[in-house]
Order: C-alpha cells, then structure tokens, then sequence
C-alpha cells in the first residue's frame, strides 16, 4: 500500500505550515480518497458505515464530501484497521468514571508516525534541537504501559522530543517546588519545554505557586499545553487569563495551547504568536452547521477534524463534539499558512425531554 | 390529618412547599365533587388569563382540558356506571422532571377522583410549574376553596430516601410517572398494605399510515397530517412515550405517498423545529451506531438532519429497541396488519394512525390476542394526555368502590 510509506515521506521535506490551500487541496484529495478506500477495506464498522451512506467510489471526492466519523462511536465501537496481532499500542481517552471511553488501536507504524509528527510540529516552536522537558503532572499517570490514558499518551509523545524529563507533580499531585527550582536552575542558559494539560497547569501548578511564599523563575521556558477549556471555563478562566497568570507566578512567557483529541493524537492544532490554532500540513479542520453543511469563515460550527495520520483506525475524519470558528486560511498574520481558528467550546448538551427520566433530579 | 412539618416525622427541612404547609387531610371526597370540579376550571380559567400562555402550548393544552366544559362530559360518563365510589384517600404522586405539565395532570386525575394528593415536582426550575402553582395558591386563599387546602400539597425535595420513604408509608395509592429507571427506585419504599401504585413504566409507540391513502390526499389534509405528525413525534424530541418511533405502511403501498409524507413532515420540521448542534451530533451518532450494530438496516434517507428515515428488512421481536431521537424514524412496509402481531409486546403503547380504519385496527387487537398497544389514536393525538392512559383507567384505580345493596 503505497501511503503506508508515502504519506509522510511525501511531506518529510515540506515546511510543516508551508502548503498553500490549492498545494494542500491537490495533496489531500488524492490521500484523503485512499485512505477512505484503506479503512473501507480494512475495518467492517467503517465499511458498514460508508455503505448505509451510500458512499461513491466511483469518484474522487474533494476534501468537503470525505464522510465524518463521529468521535462518539469510538466510545461505542473498537474500531481497527489492522489485525489484533499488530496492534503495539491501545490509548484510552480520559473520562470520568461511568463515562465511556474512546479505545484507539494503534500499529507500529501509526504510533510512529504520531511521535514523528507531533516532532515536527513542536519543533517549529522549540527549534530542532531537542530539549529538557518539565512535565506538569505525576509519574503516576503512565503506571499501566498496555492501556494508556490520554494523559499518558500525551505525556510518553512529548517525552520523546525530550532530552531529559522531569514530572513537576509527585504521586500525590502536589507540586514539589524544590524539584522544578532545582531543574530550571540546572537548565538556566538553554531552552526548556513545560508541558502539561491545561488543567492539571492550572490546578495544580498555579494555584500551588499563588499559594506558596516562594517563586520560582522559569524566564527561559516554553510552555505548551492542551487537553480542553470545559473545567477553566467554569471557573471563567479563558486563554488571555491563563497566560497573564502563568507568566506572573513562573515568569513563562512563550506560551502555547493546542487543541488535539486522543483519536487524532500527533496531528494537533498548535497556537500561533497571534493566539490562533493552526492547520499543520498533516490536518485539517472545517467547521459544519448543524446540518452539515459548511460554515463561512467566522460562523462558528461543529469542528471536523481532518488528519492523513491514521491508518490503524479510521480516525482520519471525525466530528467532534466542540464548536470553533475558522477565521482564514493562508493569510494569518504570523505567517503560516494553512487555516486558523478557535475553538469556542463543547456544543451544548442537550435538555432531555419525555417521559423517561431519573427520580434522582 | 397529618402534618409533614411534625418533628417526630424528621423530614420536613428538606422539603419545600409550593403549594401547601404541610398539612395533608386524609379524607376522601365523592369523584368529581362540584368544590374540585369547579376549582379545576377555574384554574383553566386563571391560565387563560395569564399575559404570557400563548408561549407555552403544554399550558394551553392543559388549561383547554381542565375547562368546565370537558370535566362535565367527564363527570357524566363516570356516574353513568351505578356504583358509589369514593377517594382512596392520599395519593403521593412522583412526576418526572422533563415534561412541565405531567404534575398537573397528575394533580387533576388524583382531586377528581377525590383525593388528597402530595405531588413531588423536580427541583429543577420549570417555568410552567411556578405559574400553575402560582394560579393554584391564589384560587386556595378564596375562602371557597377552604376544604380543597389541605388536598394539595406540591413539593420539592433534593433526592432524600427519608422523605420519599415517609410519604410512601403514609399514602394509599401511589403514582410513579418517570419509567422504569425511576420505578424501580421508587418501589425499593414500601407502601402499606391497602396501598396501590400505579406506574408508568418506559414503553413504545409507532404510527400505521396508508400510503395509498396519501398519495390522494389533497394539499390541505397532507399539511395537516404532517404537521400532527410532527407534534406527536417531535415536540418531546420523540422521547416522549407515545411518540412514535417507527412507521409501519398499511394497504396498498404507494412509493410516491410515502415520499409525500416524509416530504411533508420535512417541511414542517423545516419551519418549526429547532435542530442543535448537540441534537444533529446525537442523532448522526445513533444512525451510525444503530447501522454497525443492525444488518436489519438497509437504506437511510437523511433530509438536512431535519428528519432521517430509515428503512428496515424485516419484522423482528426487537422492533421496540428501535428508538428515534430529534427526527429520526424507522419505515417498514407492511403485507398486512396482522404481520405486527407478532412483534407486538407489552411494551408498546400508542399506535397513532391515518388512513386505516379504525375498525381494522380494533379486530387486529382482538384477534390476534396482543399483549401491547394501549392506545389507537389518530395521528395527532399521540401527547394528548387523558383519564385513560397507559392503559389504566385512572380516577377508577385511584378511587374505592362502595358496594351497596
């Protein structure tokens, strides 16, 4: 199969936010069909699903008509695109309990490919050089190696852009301040990377520093952090909060979100100067109104994500659950090109209506 | 009578009283006396009257039942039988917390057949429950309705074992609205003896239309019945009971009055219903779900996310787990009629119906010993909420016999 060396070989030289929109449309239509074609044949729900929408493939189809899988039928069906004896890796999406989860089988090849990504595009924030990580979270996060979480997968794929990594957060998640002194003290005249998921930042990183008489000096640092606004938003934290917080308890001041998603990992959405989320060349977003049909840049819709990444499980397009807006494409004032957007949250659950409910309201 | 807020009883600080001080008589009163007919419609009246009720259809719908016209046609069939009967005494009534209205209803069914009623309303706000309490306070402080104070009692409390417990232990008859879920928490709390429940467990409903019938139908009769279709499925994003989840195609079948339904029904949907973002995801969700999990599924006809249909391959005794959400229908073309009697069980509730004759409809009940389908009403009609429900004749279950001789 030949995108299974290809792909990313085709794009291993180009720019990572280089391609135009008419580079990147002549690129995805033809990768985008074969991967459609691959996880048809490879993976029976995904063909049963083409089938009951009564997918063409008799043509080739543009970016707008490649069928969208909704992210919660990853929680409903183990999707695979390979046979069990492949499968090296399983990553479990974070929920809380009684929650269902996403499960993504990954080969040896996707998971690969998912760090090589995740390199490039880091890389274009931190240079090419690989340096010291703090993560803000605990060790324990990665106890189990053959069910991932999220967290622990984030986590594992970043380290390995690492030349060393240090957990900020002990097993009890409190923040040992001597630790990260100690560490960015070591790391003084270099560049370090602070990782970690919004929350856990906020939570545990910064409320324990607003709360601690001593401080510490992270100047030279790099903080990069995603993982979702719903906990934040509830406590009426947004993004300019965040970073003005941060930057007066740590003195970070490079500070950059993502958005990504446990079924697209590698592929993420990073943050550019202008506090914009980025298309790389590996993804694509579109935003859908609730019919599905497209959203004009600055109307807010339901996020797809588009990622020429999986091909262990037919993640490659998926309908979220949270709602952006697409400001432009190829004309950021930051200069990459590709489309920007933000992501303005979850699409609201709705009021259950009927007969049918729990006594317990 | 008996007093919630008595301190040997311990529970009274969590509850709240929307209508009501905590004092419950517990003495019954004739069905349909003239002091609870004449409160009912006046309540009608007084929703009427309200500034705001064109905003709420479920009030409207309400208000015209409980009008003084229709409780006298009520009354007159019930005394037509020539048994005396009277009130159980107190009805704890348990309504669920996603249709407004369903309390009231309850409310109404449990004085009219001479009761004295606590009904638990959700804590969560509704405002069509402050507005009817309201109207009902201000017709309880008229010096009239003295004798109807200690009859009513409205309540909230947060989920308390204690309270429901204790009203459970006190009540002689007890209505659990809110499906199997909430039924099956409501009965872990025994009632007395003498004590009955009547509960309104989850059940299925389904549409039978001609589509020959449809076909001919003129302009204005298939607005019509698309626009009742609509009501009866998409007013409660089809999660109301008697909604109806799939349509089964009766007579001779015509592929074009089939199309012109659907179409119909679409263009409704088009104009009045409000498709979220949240509600297009979830019903996108459940279609591909159901496909993967369901070879009975063959072609999916998907209308702007307005209203997708389904059509599937054939009858099975698992019909009833085919459940719609927000516009999402199933479609099965029928040889004859009596092919649903063996799919029916007891799980199924309303049959709304266009173009069949009802006769044919009754004799497939009788004939073929169903187990299910409480209900055959025009389409339309599938939410109007009556005496008769779920298949209980309800003032007679909530009022005793008196056998005189």
């Amino acid at each position: 199969m030949k995108y299974d060396k290809g792909f990313i070989d085709e794009l291993k030289n180009v720019p990572v936010f280089s391609l135009t929109m008419r580079e990147k449309r002549e690129i995805y239509v033809r990768l985008m069909n074969e991967l459609v074609s691959h996880h048809y044949s490879k993976c029976a729900e995904y063909k049963r699903v083409l089938d009951i929408l009564e997918y063409d493939f008799s043509v080739k189809h543009d970016l707008a008509n490649i069928p969208f899988i909704p992210a919660r039928l990853f929680k409903l069906h183990r999707l695979s695109s390979i046979v069990d004896s492949d499968i090296v890796k399983t990553i479990v999406s974070s929920g809380t309990s009684g929650q269902s989860r996403s499960t993504i089988v990954l080969d040896r090849k996707n998971s690969l490919n998912q760090i090589r990504v995740l390199a490039r595009i880091i890389s274009s924030i931190t240079g090419k050089k690989r340096i010291p990580m703090l993560v803000i979270d605990s060790p324990a996060v990665l106890k189990d190696r053959d069910m991932f979480s999220a967290r622990g997968a984030g986590i594992l794929g970043f380290s390995m852009l690492a030349t060393k990594v240090e957990y900020a957060l002990n097993t009890d998640m409190e923040l040992d301040i001597n630790k990260v002194k100690k560490f960015s003290e070591k790391y003084q005249n270099e560049p370090i990377l602070v990782f970690g998921f919004t929350y856990m930042i906020w939570e545990y990183f910064h409320k324990a520093l607003s709360e601690s008489t001593k401080s510490i000096n992270l100047e030279n640092a790099i903080m990069i952090h995603g993982g979702g606004w719903k906990k934040l938003i509830d406590q009426s934290v947004d993004n300019s909060t965040f970073k003005s917080e941060i930057k007066k308890i740590s003195g970070i001041r490079s500070i950059y979100n993502y958005y990504g998603m446990v079924e697209q990992s590698g592929s993420i959405f990073i943050e550019c100067d202008r506090g914009y989320l980025h298309t790389s060349i590996y993804s694509d977003v579109i935003m859908r109104r609730n019919d599905f049909t497209i959203c004009d840049n600055n109307e807010t819709g339901i996020i797809q994500v588009i990622s020429l990444l999986p091909t262990s499980y037919p993640g490659h397009s998926i309908l979220t659950e949270d709602s952006g807006v697409i400001i432009g494409e190829d004309d950021c004032s930051c200069g990459k090109n590709g489309k920007y957007f933000l992501v303005t949250g979850r699409i609201k659950s709705a009021e259950v209506r009927g007969c049918s409910d729990t006594f317990k309201r | 009578m008996i007093h919630l807020k008595d301190s040997n009883l311990k529970i009274d600080q969590k509850i709240t009283y929307l209508v009501g001080d905590g004092s419950v008589s517990n003495k019954a009163i004739a069905p349909y006396s003239d002091i609870v007919c004449e409160f009912l419609a006046d309540i009608s009246i007084s929703l009427k009257k309200k500034n705001d009720i064109s905003n709420y259809p479920d009030l409207i719908a309400f208000s015209f039942w409980c009008r003084k016209a229709n409780l006298s046609i009520l009354k007159k069939k019930f005394y037509q039988t020539s048994h005396i009967r009277m009130g159980r005494g107190i009805i704890f009534h348990v309504s669920p917390s996603n249709v407004p209205v369903n309390f009231a209803f309850s409310l109404c069914f449990g004085l009219l057949a001479g009761n004295s009623n606590i009904v638990r309303v959700s804590s969560k706000y509704m405002s069509q429950v402050e507005i009817i309490c309201e109207v009902i306070n201000a017709l309880l402080n008229q010096p009239r309705y003295l004798a109807l104070k200690d009859h009513i009692s409205i309540v909230q409390y947060e989920y308390s074992d204690r309270v429901t417990s204790l009203l459970s232990s006190l009540c002689d008859a007890r209505i659990i609205w809110g499906g199997d879920k909430t039924i099956q928490d409501i009965r872990q709390f025994p009632i007395a003896p003498r004590c009955i429940d009547i509960a309104f467990s989850d059940r299925y409903s389904i549409s039978v239309l001609d589509s020959h019938t449809i076909e001919k139908i003129t302009p204005q009769e298939i607005s019509k019945l698309a626009a009742d279709f609509y009501n009866d499925a998409y007013t409660m994003d089809q999660n109301a009971c008697s909604s109806p989840h799939i349509v089964f195609w009766h007579g001779n079948p015509s592929l074009k009055g089939k199309e012109r339904f659907w179409n119909a029904v679409y263009e409704v949907a088009a104009i009045k219903y409000e498709l979220t973002e949240i509600k297009a995801v979830d019903k996108y969700s459940k279609l591909l779900d159901e496909s993967i999990r369901d070879s009975n599924i063959i072609k999916v006809v998907n209308m702007e996310n307005l209203l997708i249909y389904v059509e599937i391959k054939e009858l099975n005794k698992n019909l009833h787990q085919y459940r719609g959400i927000n516009g999402l229908f199933y479609s099965f073309e029928l040889k004859e009629i009596n092919d649903l009697a063996d799919i029916v069980n007891n799980k199924y509730q309303t049959l709304t119906y266009y173009g069949v004759d009802k006769k044919i409809l009754e004799n497939f009940i009788i004939e073929n010993n169903v187990s299910g389908i409480d209900r055959i009403v025009p389409v339309g009609r599938a939410l109007d909420m009556d005496i008769i429900w779920d298949g209980y004749d309800i003032i007679s279950y909530l009022s005793r016999i008196v056998d005189i001789k």
